[in-house]
């Protein structure tokens, strides 16, 4: 099979079918489709690399991100290529820069403020509500804040919990925002470019365990330097009959391998990444419960006023609730900080064997 | 039609606060009640006349005494006993540090920070505190620890998260913590423990104690806003409290030239009203000295001590960083060999007869062996409970929490490969 040749194995065909990325029957009469393997972190480098070549006034500024190449190397190789005045190494101070990213916005500037992990933003998060997210509106429209708060957010493995919280039910909840959270390199990359063109304040929402990742990625899509997706627009990356999961970042991932594990024992799951979390595109999530009429949500946060009680809300509120046959159900990280001792943190994340359990639970299967 | 309006006494006839003399030299805002006029437009970045902060010494490198003055001071309240036990606690947890960094390099334990160059300043310090002192630290004063009588055992079950980790396998390896030992246990965003030792201080003089709290931080965690409100707060406070910075001149890769532009954190301390002292951190004696007399200085006047000890920071920032990026081996070379503070006080002990290198491999050894003895046995033991998942997030397991944990149970029990202990 000529597709075969030209992707390099069946298992990277087999995984892009499943990431929805390629289609099977179009590609037998197109010409070649070639494809590489991008690391998530390859694709964030990518587009900083991009957005600061394209856009003299975009500049990042962060710890580590300069000489050191970036905590996680998300920045390497841009201090070299754009030097110390566009790539800003700072003290220890997540107060201090994120203000100073504000006073910079203020007068012009786009930067791109990188966090070393989302939860020691909060010794900043006073400047990323009340100084950038209500600046335009406080001030009538006269101030702006073109910036984007990026850096990795939620689980990672082994780090306890003030390095795993999940922030994304906190920051959605600010008017003013936007949130945005990949999972895969395509989203990464072009998330993360959208978020810089955008002239408000960007909360993005990255993950650790993502960052070492690699995803086939479509070459025109790699090659074009103005490739961007939507803010605002959810994919269905897994279509399916039977039940919708909702979900983003890495556990889009875990539902898509309970969706392949389930879809064995005959039940069909439709997974959709929400990739943008303010503002949600309920939509999607609307047309889709109308086609399964049983609804999931997931993430690893926290229950109360999390992601999945927003969904659930909206849902409720739409036509959708019309065609739901049963409650929605919400999968979520247990409701205490995460713990360090790895069968303790296990039990506090979402795994796929609760996932696949949930899935049989609401549309009624026997265990 | 106007009614009469009655005249208001003039306000140049309102009360001087201070003579028309006075206010010739002194304006006396209430700013700066003190501050006299002057006609020279000067920008001071500086102290006048000693605009680098001196260091105080009392061994030179070499380990010789010459500070004569000093350390008689020192030895009236430091007996031979104790600076033989200060210098075992160095190579003891020199020697811990060695294997529980390799653990981790072999994948046993996840995470780990060395102490290396640093043992002075935490040994010389923890030296002179009272055993109802309380500490803050921020993550690399194990050493304190070690000294105040945390054992091996309560090192590695923390680390290891075992059972009897006093922190229930909450916490990250290095995050200790002991409430007999008054020591705070570690929390990982930095500077936070700052304001919190001044809170301390503060409850302290309040509760009319003898004691004092010590804050320990580094100087790239001084950057943080908590630094400045912290010592602000105790110095208006009046809080008992001595800050003790561990300059190590490294702050991950950051050096200070990207991490401050003033006379390092010790001048810092003036802005604020707060007496300040630089100290070679290296030099136990001089820590051990100045700890003590800050102590009785914060205790007596009840007012806060900043001490800058500068030192060097021997190893990597912890497992996931490597050094070599961004440090010449020769610089490390110069500094762990010819600056190793551990080398230094045992130059001095050896020509004091307290030493001699027939104890310094029984120590080393001893250390070694049990530490390796307890790597076994605690990667073995039990780990923390599955029913500690729930416990303690509020004083009383509330009903919500009780019935997640009847799901995971569930969960755990359905597939115990995933959910094992020592998984």
């Amino acid at each position: 099979m000529n597709t075969l040749k030209t992707i390099k194995n069946t298992h990277m065909l087999r995984r892009a079918l499943n990431n929805g990325i390629v289609n099977q029957a179009r590609c037998f009469s197109a010409s070649r489709v070639n494809k590489i393997d991008v690391t998530v972190r390859d694709a964030l480098n990518k587009a900083l690399d991009e957005e600061l070549e394209k856009d003299p006034k975009v500049f990042l500024i962060g710890e580590e991100v300069g000489d050191y190449q970036g905590a996680y190397k998300i920045t390497k190789g841009m201090i070299q290529k754009y030097g110390k005045a566009r790539v800003i190494d700072t003290p220890i101070t997540e107060m201090g820069f994120s203000g100073l990213a504000v006073g910079a916005a203020l007068l012009g500037l786009r930067p791109v403020c990188e966090f070393m992990t989302f939860n020691f933003a909060m010794q900043g998060i006073d400047h990323i509500v009340n100084s950038s997210a209500k600046a335009r509106y406080m001030s009538g429209g006269q101030l702006q804040s073109p910036i984007v708060f990026r850096g990795p957010n939620g689980a990672a493995a082994g780090v306890s919990a003030q390095h795993s919280q999940c922030f994304g039910a906190w920051y959605s909840s600010v008017p003013g925002l936007k949130v945005l959270s990949p999972f895969n390199s395509t989203d990464a990359r072009g998330l993360l470019k959208a978020a810089i063109r955008d002239n408000n304040p960007v909360v993005f929402l990255e993950n650790e365990v993502m960052y070492g990742q690699s995803f086939n990625v479509p070459d025109e899509e790699w090659n074009n330097a103005d490739f961007v997706l939507p803010i605002g627009k959810a994919k269905v990356e897994r279509e399916g009959k039977d039940v919708t999961i909702v979900t983003f970042s890495r556990p889009v991932g875990i539902a898509l391998e309970a969706a392949k594990k389930l879809e064995a024992e005959g039940i069909s799951v439709e997974v959709i990444n929400l990739r943008t979390l303010r503002p949600i595109d309920i939509g999607t999530i609307v047309n889709s419960v109308k086609k399964t009429n049983r609804l999931i949500t997931m993430e690893e946060g926290w229950p109360q006023s999390g992601v999945g009680a927003e969904i659930t809300a909206q849902v409720m509120e739409s036509e959708a609730f019309d065609y739901l046959d049963a409650p929605v159900t919400r999968i979520h990280g247990a409701d205490v900080p995460v713990a360090y001792a790895s069968n303790l943190e296990a039990l506090s994340m979402p795994q796929l064997d609760v996932v696949v359990d949930t899935v049989k639970k609401v549309v009624y299967r026997k265990k | 039609m106007l009614s009469r309006v009655k005249c208001i006494r003039p306000l140049t006839s309102a009360k001087r606060f201070y003579s028309k003399s006075e206010l010739l030299t002194t304006p006396k805002y209430p700013g700066a009640v003190n501050a006299k006029f002057t006609k020279d437009l000067v920008f001071h970045n500086a102290v006048p006349n000693e605009p680098v902060f001196p260091i105080f010494h009392i061994m030179d490198l070499q380990g010789k005494i010459i500070n004569q003055s000093s350390y008689k001071s020192v030895r009236e309240t430091l007996d031979d006993d104790t600076l033989v036990k200060m210098y075992k606690t160095m190579i003891q947890l020199e020697t811990m540090d060695t294997i529980l960094y390799n653990a981790q390099r072999q994948g046993r334990v996840s995470f780990y920070m060395t102490n290396y160059g640093e043992e002075a300043v935490q040994i010389g310090s923890a030296a002179a505190l009272t055993e109802t002192d309380e500490i803050f630290a921020q993550y690399r004063e194990a050493g304190v620890l070690m000294y105040r009588g945390f054992t091996l055992e309560e090192f590695m079950n923390q680390c290891f998260s075992t059972s009897k980790d006093y922190g229930k396998g909450r916490q990250m390896p290095v995050h200790y913590g002991s409430k007999s030992l008054r020591v705070q246990t570690i929390s990982s965003p930095l500077a936070t423990q700052i304001p919190q030792a001044s809170g301390a201080g503060y409850a302290i003089r309040l509760s009319d104690r003898k004691d004092v709290a010590i804050c320990y931080f580094g100087e790239g965690a001084a950057s943080e806003g908590d630094f400045h409100s912290a010592l602000n707060f105790a110095a208006v406070l009046k809080s008992q409290v001595i800050f003790l910075c561990r300059n190590n001149g490294y702050a991950i890769s950051t050096p200070t030239s990207d991490q401050y532009k003033g006379d390092g954190i010790v001048a810092r301390g003036l802005g604020y009203g707060i007496h300040s002292i630089r100290v070679d951190g290296n030099d136990p004696f001089a820590v051990y000295m100045a700890v003590r007399e800050a102590r009785k200085m914060s205790t007596e006047k009840h007012v806060p001590v900043l001490i800058e000890a500068m030192t060097y920071r021997g190893g990597h920032h912890s497992t996931s960083d490597d050094a070599s990026r961004y440090r010449t081996t020769n610089e490390l070379t110069y500094w762990r060999e010819q600056m190793n503070p551990i080398f230094r006080l045992k130059k001095f002990l050896t020509n004091e007869k307290l030493w001699n290198e027939e104890n310094e491999n029984q120590v080393r050894d001893d250390t070694r062996k049990k530490v390796l003895s307890l790597l076994t046995s605690v990667e073995k033991a039990e780990k923390t409970h599955l029913d500690e998942l729930v416990t303690d997030v509020y004083d009383q397991v509330p009903e919500t929490l009780k019935e997640q944990k009847k799901f995971v149970d569930a969960m755990a029990k359905k597939y115990p490969e995933a959910y094992s202990e020592g998984h």
